[in-house]
């Protein structure tokens, strides 16, 4: 009876572990099987191409180039940037690149890991630059600076060079990685709405526009009130259900095997 | 026993699958559809220098003409691409005609491929470099309207007929209103010309390639046609922000252009309602050299003047722009007099918020102060997100081996305590 409920400890300790560990598990991003390469950049916050994780882009520019690509996303999930940059030929002098990114609101994000402004030498082929982001959060205070879920851009430029060594041809190469995802509850908060820009032309208003009343919440669905199935509700439910399971069992392993 | 566990591990593994499931992806942004059909025009210098025979053996001028022939085969369907030369005409020595040496051999519009090869094939080496002149009839031809045009300007020598100076005319056509970005290709590893085509590529937002090889030039050149196709979105709407919140524009979400002078404080308002959230975000593009060490201050304001919440960035070196962005919504003592006021009458006001743009760039010695840098604000009003209120439960997998464990435990105690008593009671 004891080596039964040893071994159903054990059964429901591997369980948990094994689904854990996977979750916090790190791993280098590779491109996605399938993936369409990109082959082009936009030079602007609002010409930003847009890209998704683990799409490879592979374009040609000029050294002095700003380089902008967006990418979307969402509440636990952590990026890592990685590009390359290869030279034509060897340059006058020592340049330094660097890869900025920046949420939706055009916010700079630092980078907890990587090479963000690496430094090579005038005979050097390639320079790879890396940014590892924050995890990006489900919910800040209005004024805080934290990683929401929304749009990322990437620019990828040079910021210190000899001035004749503009103007030459490189080749880039760049990959976007989510390399955890762990998933977020809407107990935990929730943006209304993403931290997507806004590229449409604006208007300017004469007056304060009037209020439209029908504007306001449309009721609540059943949907809207449910817990949804991450939720806190349903884990501790779950939790109590295997509590009350596991009391059970552990009561009846102290009964003696009725005599027949 | 056999039957309890086959019926645990598969509750596990229901809530294994639930919880790896992730959040759905945020919606795609639907873009307005644009009107206007993406337009480019090609500037190609075709002075006397042109005729040096110094890319991979032939003359610039012969490169320049494969190249053009090869975009134009390679035109994107709804690009509307025109060709203006400079140069091209006039032979003789007067500066003053020379300077005035400018035409459109293709106009834009939708491109008819075998005339505008035969127009460029007929190019020869020739006269003057106007191409300040250039730039501003290019800009004429592309006309105004509601996205963003560009000319590539393809040249091999710098200006001779400054006044006016190039980049100043770059600058002036930027600022003009009309969303304008200049490309520029050099054909000559010459250092005034670098430095002349950087700075009209920087004035207007542009790229400067040095082109060395028929390829690159090819490349470069049909990478910047297919760019205008991509990039082709509604220019921001031009607005020009006041020096004090009461005077200042009133703004919908969308996105707008401004110019802004050194130290200048710009001015704009914005109303947000009650449950609604601002989202304001500011980028000054450094359009001309500045000093090493510069910054950016987005500060929204309540209309009595205080400070509501703040954006900040600063930088030093190299950059093509610099942002900073805010979100407000209204909470806390804002909220308070906005909720007595909701629940008597059903019509709220909407809390005007005053968003003041200013920057610490610094002037190099020579450096023109007029017009301003060009500022890009967007604005969002979105449904403000509350703070999470959520009950005091706990999540994750932990919690259920902490759950479960804490129950065998109380059941095992509790038989055991049973058995005790039942035995002591029996004994008894």
């Amino acid at each position: 009876m004891r080596t039964a409920l040893l071994r159903t400890l054990a059964a429901v300790l591997a369980a948990g572990g094994a689904t854990l560990l996977p979750a916090s598990a790190v791993a280098a991003p590779t491109p996605s099987p399938g993936a369409t390469p990109v082959n082009r950049a936009g030079t602007s916050f609002l010409t930003a191409t847009p890209i998704t994780a683990g799409q490879p882009v592979r374009v040609d520019a000029s050294v002095g180039d700003h380089l902008y690509w967006s990418f979307p996303a969402t509440a636990g999930q952590v990026h890592e940037i990685n590009a390359t940059v290869t030279f034509g030929k060897a340059r006058g002098g020592a340049s330094t690149w660097t890869v900025d990114v920046f949420d939706g609101l055009r916010r700079r994000q630092a980078c907890t890991a990587g090479a963000q402004t690496p430094t090579v030498d005038a005979q050097a082929s390639t320079v790879a630059l890396g940014c590892t982001l924050r995890e990006v959060r489900p919910w800040a205070e209005p004024w805080s600076a934290d990683p929401l879920p929304g749009t990322y851009v990437i620019r990828l430029s040079v910021t210190d060079l000899p001035e004749p060594d503009l103007g030459a041809p490189i080749d880039v190469d760049l990959l976007v990685g989510t390399v955890a995802d762990r998933g977020a509850s809407a107990d935990d908060g929730e943006l209304a709405a993403p931290l997507v820009p806004n590229t449409r032309a604006g208007t300017v208003l004469n007056a304060v526009p009037p209020v439209d009343p029908e504007a306001d919440d449309d009721g609540d669905w059943p949907a809207d009130w449910l817990p949804d199935l991450g939720s806190r509700w349903i884990w501790t439910g779950v939790g109590g259900v295997l509590a009350a399971v596991a009391g059970v069992v552990g009561f009846a392993l102290t009964r003696r095997p009725r005599r027949a | 026993m056999i039957n309890f566990r086959r019926s645990a591990a598969v509750l596990l593994g229901l809530l294994a699958t639930t919880a790896l499931t992730g959040p759905a992806p945020a919606a795609a942004d639907d873009e307005e559809p644009v009107a206007e059909p993406p337009r480019v025009e090609l500037v190609l210098d075709v002075s006397g220098s042109m005729r040096a025979a110094d890319i991979d053996g032939r003359s610039r001028i012969s490169v320049a003409q494969q190249a053009f022939n090869e975009v134009v085969d390679a035109l994107p369907a709804e690009t509307q691409l025109g060709i203006r030369v400079l140069g091209a005409t006039y032979k003789g020595k007067d500066k003053k005609v020379g300077c005035q040496d400018t035409q459109q051999i293709v106009p834009v519009g939708p491109v008819d491929r075998s005339a505008a090869k035969a127009a460029v094939a007929t190019l020869r080496p020739t006269g003057f470099t106007p191409v300040g002149l250039a730039l501003r009839s290019a800009a004429q031809d592309l006309g105004s309207g509601t996205t963003t045009r560009r000319i590539v300007l393809i040249t091999d020598g710098e200006d001779t007929c400054a006044p006016p100076d190039p980049c100043e005319v770059a600058r002036e056509l930027a600022a003009q209103g009309t969303s304008l970005v200049v490309d520029t290709l050099g054909l000559a590893p010459d250092e005034k010309v670098r430095r002349q085509l950087l700075c009209i590529a920087g004035a207007t937002g542009g790229t400067y390639t040095a082109a060395q090889s028929a390829e690159e030039l090819t490349g470069r050149i049909k990478q910047l046609v297919e760019r205008a196709g991509d990039t082709h979105t509604r220019a921001p709407t031009v607005v020009g922000g006041a020096n004090a919140c009461e005077s200042a524009p009133l703004l919908a979400p969308g996105v707008y252009a401004d110019r802004e002078a050194f130290s200048e404080h710009r001015w704009y308002r914005v109303p947000v309602r009650p449950g609604q959230e601002l989202r304001a975000s500011v980028s000054m593009a450094l359009d001309r050299p500045v000093n090493r060490d510069y910054g950016v201050l987005l500060r929204a304001t309540a209309a009595d003047g205080r400070e509501l919440v703040r954006g900040v960035d600063a930088g030093s070196g190299r950059a093509d722009v610099l942002s900073a962005g805010l979100r407000w919504s209204a909470t806390a003592d804002d909220g308070d007099a906005d909720e007595a006021e909701e629940t008597s009458t059903p019509v709220v006001e909407p809390t005007t918020v005053c968003l003041v743009v200013s920057n610490s760039f610094a002037a190099r010695p020579g450096t023109a102060a007029t017009p301003g840098m060009p500022v890009e604000l967007t604005i969002d009003v979105v449904a403000a997100a509350p703070a999470p209120n959520g009950p005091d439960l706990g999540r994750g997998w932990m919690l259920l081996v902490l759950l479960t464990v804490a129950g065998l435990l109380t059941g095992l105690l509790a038989g055991l305590l049973t058995r005790w008593w039942v035995a002591t009671w029996r004994e008894n």
